[in-house]
């Protein structure tokens, strides 16, 4: 059996699945001053009469790390960064300890100018006094060179209790979302692992000694032990787990929009044959741009509990959430209102409903029922036309070769999933809309927990090959190997293979269905005057994002 | 928090699987450190620059422009489609007012391309700057437009597209054409009968450094812009005066080009050449970029810059300042100059050959224009390559008077159809482009 938890900004949803499918589900409401407590009674529902011993594991989804950056509750951590050559580095200052000091290495990963042992010494001192135990330390172009940044955390050592290096965060170029990204991983560490510790130790207290994964925001899993180098892997994992809950669901072939449509929000991803799209290049939260690797998910700030006002005699849905709907003793109308006056459920006081609604039936000139109509109309549209902006976005991503454009995919979704509290009261007509299929996935108030509970073991592995150097190296996975001039891009291909496998078992994997592939795959032949003098190769390699094997028939008994 | 000051548009295409031959300078290779920088800088997160995904052009485009023998899609690949395509991106989205400012960071380049295409010339087939601007032209309405060509090599495709054209003022920066291809673009290359002074050629000796590039610019390009007022701006930003160039003699840097971006304050930029991939371009583009957004580019700096191996001796500056005052002289008096040159006979026609280096091909040209005072003339081509094509070229200019109108269709009803293997009407008073049929 596995449990899976989804910690959301107003509910916990907790399911457990079996090889019969689900066996249980809870939903638990979220106290956001104690997302501990939550996480806990989650679990003592959902494995209450369980016999521990049948708990393969269990996986995690939470808004901890999140909300700590959205809210900005990050303790104090100092960031080292070189200030070679290019744009100021103070533009990108992250935080109060931010130093940057000497060095530069170019695009090829050749040292331009050395670091200076004696900066070093006086930014220890200076975090030292500050009292800052957390240290993340990046230089520019580190992932084609590391070697600055392990000298420089060298001489850090034995002076901080943990030190984040930027090569070690990302394979990616960008020396500001790595700062970002390091950065971020070096604020939530100490918040993670405290929070994690306490719920491995009070679940060992209770006799449930059961491997905990944690969900990351690219829709796969990893395990504890990896969390505690990446920790900042974790954050948007929520919008993730819904998309992986969605998947088993849209067809096998043909591309699908998946709409997880809230109380507060509605997120948007896209699915191409059950596959989700990945974001290019990374998370974006709380004003930081990083290179943590993301499904690629759009928020908008309309759901069932958005606030509905008239304004210049247009109707008005969100961004804003005053509390639940009227219906339901909230203090304003919401689109959840509408669908009550119209019928369409019987849930909470329709009066409440209604008397609430009187204004906004005044002011467009419609009886109550039309009103109801209207906004609710309005609210799919908007939705609808999000997620056609989105797609957009997504077609005009440039491309650099010849090839991939005239080969372009487009992405035009065919069908629509919904899945969420009111999902299938919208089914209807956001069908009608949008002349698309429309479904809704079952299981939807939950769907988000069963795809924290399947969602695979995923990672990515970047290789960069200079044959004119002679070296092949994965800085990411601390990897970096001599080679000769016949090495090439087939060789390349099967080293980023072999790396990436053990990365994944590594984090928790089954080695029996590993789902890699070559995203990347590109090899240059380096001229210098008329002369090929080497070859320069760039492979990625992933594990896709999906479910657990043995586990997707679980999905299919579900429908 | 980074803020570009000017919302600036780039379209990037590096063609990563295009080459003219494996080890051609014009090669995959070319624009794969310039990528990494760009992204390691992490300039496409900046507030205020926008990715821009390249449209490609369209046949009619390209005939605006050129006379293609036998016809567009044989002397052009997919890629010069997509590279001029993403100049016409650029030109379109800041006439649009989408952003203010543009960069089209695309290859292959194009301003050895003449207006007759018999194959590629210093590795150009078709010239990518003219067709966006004569694209902005038909769909937008602008007509003054000025081309700055700051390439080490002279902009001779670029030139011979505009020479008859007095809506469009060419301005040619380059290392002298006695020291280096192709060649030409000297002083008194001035435009044809109807247009002298709106073509200008500064030749610089080789070693010109920073100061002499900025010089020129403040003093000689800045006050013709000036009193000729444009509606646009266009920068053929070639990158090869750069001190590492492998190909040219220049010493010029890539702050030194962030500067002179910011002096020149174009609207629109596009790659031409540069081929000190990785020493180079890299830092060029990534000044020219931050110039254009108005972001500090202080610290943008070559790892082998160093600025006294790069001081221009007094030699070089004195001629430099020669022929800045020449060419002032010249646009000064090209009222003047156009009057004598009108007095000639013969003036409206003139022969020459042309060759095309990267495809080894010969054409000899005969030229005529009608002279006119009311419009750019009508013009005719009677062209022969060595690859055995015999073409006539006819064109009407976008604002041609009805003389004018009238001669160009004249030369291509009358024609001898048996005599040449390609007879083609540009008119681009009326936006077509027709074959006779044989």
């Amino acid at each position: 059996m596995i449990i899976g938890l989804d910690v959301g900004g107003t509910h916990a949803d907790v399911v457990l699945l079996g090889n019969e499918g689900v066996i249980n589900e809870i939903k638990v409401p979220t106290d956001p001053e104690n997302l501990f407590q939550t996480v806990l009674s989650a679990l003592d529902q959902i494995t209450a009469d369980i016999d521990a011993a049948k708990i393969l594991r269990m996986v995690m989804s939470t808004t901890l790390t999140t909300n700590a950056i959205i809210q900005n509750k990050l303790p104090a951590v100092g960031m080292v960064v070189s200030s070679g050559p290019g744009i100021d580095p103070r533009f990108y200052r992250t935080n109060d300890h931010f130093e940057c000091l000497s060095g530069s290495i170019d695009h090829r990963g050749r040292e331009v100018d050395p670091v200076q042992f004696d900066e070093i010494e006086r930014i220890i001192a200076k975090f030292k006094a500050a009292g800052i135990r957390h240290v993340g330390v990046v230089t520019k172009f580190s992932v084609r060179n590391a070697e600055q940044e392990m000298t420089i955390a060298e001489q850090l050592k034995g002076h901080f209790e943990k030190v984040f290096l930027g090569h070690r965060i990302s394979g990616n170029l960008s020396f500001p979302r790595r700062i970002a990204t390091t950065y971020l991983n070096a604020a939530v560490y100490p918040i993670h692992r405290e929070f994690f510790e306490a719920v491995n130790n009070s679940l060992t207290r209770k006799g449930l000694k059961v491997p905990i994964r944690i969900l990351k925001a690219d829709g796969g899993n990893m395990n504890f032990e990896a969390s505690i180098d990446y920790p900042a892997q974790t954050i948007f994992s929520g919008p993730a787990a819904s998309v992986m809950g969605s998947i088993a669901f849209g067809p096998e072939n043909g591309d699908t929009l998946v709409l997880d449509i809230g109380g507060t929000t509605t997120d948007m991803a896209v699915l191409v044959d059950q596959v989700p799209l990945l974001d290019p290049q990374g998370v974006e939260l709380g004003g930081y741009k990083t290179l943590i690797r993301s499904l690629k998910t759009h928020s908008i700030g309309i759901g069932g509990d958005s606030a509905v006002r008239i304004a210049n005699g247009r109707i008005q849905v969100g961004p804003d959430r005053n509390g639940p709907a009227l219906a339901h003793g909230g203090p304003s109308p919401t689109p959840t209102d509408a669908l009550v006056i119209m019928g369409k459920t019987r849930m909470g006081s329709r009066e409440r409903a209604e008397k609430g609604f009187a204004p906004i039936a005044a002011q467009l000139g419609l009886s109550l029922e039309e009103a109801a109509f209207r906004v609710f109309d309005h609210t799919c549209r908007q939705i609808l036309d999000e997620a056609e902006r989105m797609v957009t976005r997504i077609n005009q991503q440039p491309v650099y070769t010849v090839h991939e454009m005239q080969e372009g995919y487009q992405v035009r979704p065919e069908t629509i999933l919904v899945l969420g509290g009111p999902a299938p009261l919208f089914a209807e007509h956001l069908e009608a809309l949008s002349h698309h299929k429309v479904g809704v996935v079952p299981r939807w108030t939950v769907a988000n927990a069963i795809g924290a509970a399947l969602a695979r073991t995923t990672c990515e592995v970047n290789l960069y090959a200079d044959t004119e150097q002679q070296v092949a190296s994965a800085p990411e996975e601390d990897f970096s190997e001599r080679v000769d001039r016949s090495f090439d891009r087939a060789k390349a291909r099967q080293m980023a293979l072999d790396l990436l496998k053990n990365k994944a078992l590594a984090r928790g994997a089954n080695a029996e269905y590993l789902e890699m592939e070559v995203t990347e795959d590109l090899q240059f032949n380096m001229v210098r005057g008329f002369h090929t003098t080497g070859r320069n190769i760039r492979i990625r390699a992933q594990v896709q994002p999906g479910l657990i094997h043995g586990y997707d028939p679980v999905a299919g008994r579900l429908m | 928090m980074l803020k570009a000051k000017h919302k600036t548009g780039l379209v990037f295409f590096p063609a990563f699987d295009w080459a003219i031959d494996p080890t051609h300078p014009e090669r995959e290779e070319r624009l794969l450190y310039t990528q990494d920088q760009v992204i390691e800088e992490g300039l496409l997160d900046i507030d205020g620059i926008v990715e821009l995904k390249p449209d490609l052009v369209n046949v009619p485009d390209v005939q605006r422009v050129h006379f293609c023998v036998p016809n567009p899609l044989t002397v052009m690949t997919e890629s010069h489609f997509i590279s001029a395509g993403g100049a016409k991106t650029i030109g379109c989205a800041v006439m649009e007012k989408q952003i203010e400012k543009g960069f089209a960071l695309v290859r292959p380049p194009g301003h050895h391309a003449m207006r007759v295409v018999h194959g590629a010339r210093g590795f150009c087939n078709v010239n990518i700057e003219a067709i966006m601007i004569e694209h902005l032209r038909q769909t937008y309405g602008v007509n003054r437009v000025a081309i700055v060509d700051t390439d080490c090599h002279h902009g001779d495709g670029t030139q011979d597209v505009y020479w008859h054209d007095p809506d469009t003022l060419f301005i040619s920066i380059h290392q002298d054409g006695r020291t280096l291809y192709p060649g030409t673009g000297f002083p008194n290359e001035l435009g044809g009968p109807n247009a002298i002074g709106t073509t200008l050629n500064i030749p610089l000796p080789p070693n010109t450094s920073e100061e002499g590039f900025l010089y020129t610019i403040r003093n000689v390009v800045l006050p013709i812009l000036e009193d000729f007022q444009p509606d646009l701006i266009v920068n053929s930003a070639g990158q090869d005066n750069h001190f590492s160039d492998p190909i040219t003699n220049m010493n010029f840097t890539a702050r030194g080009y962030a500067e002179l971006t910011e002096l020149l304050n174009a609207d629109i930029a596009v790659l031409e050449g540069g081929y000190a991939i990785e020493g180079a371009l890299p830092y060029v583009n990534l000044g020219i970029i931050l110039a254009m957004a108005g972001i500090d580019y202080s610290q943008v700096r070559e790892p082998t810059y160093n600025p006294d191996r790069l001081r221009q001796s007094k030699d070089v500056t004195g001629i430099i300042e020669r022929v800045g005052e020449l060419v002032l002289t010249y646009w000064q008096q090209r009222g003047a100059i156009q009057d004598q040159v009108r007095q000639k006979r013969n003036c409206g026609q003139r022969s020459r050959q042309l060759f095309y280096d990267t495809d080894g091909i010969t054409e000899s040209q005969k030229e005529t224009i009608q002279i006119c005072d009311e419009c750019g003339g009508a013009w005719r081509i009677d062209s022969t390559s060595d690859r055995g094509r015999h073409i006539l070229a006819i064109h009407i200019p976008r604002r041609a008077c009805p003389k004018c109108q009238k001669k160009g269709q004249e030369w291509f009803t009358e024609a001898d159809g048996k005599v040449f293997d390609l007879i083609a009407l540009q008119d681009q008073s009326t936006d077509t482009y027709s074959v006779r049929p044989a």
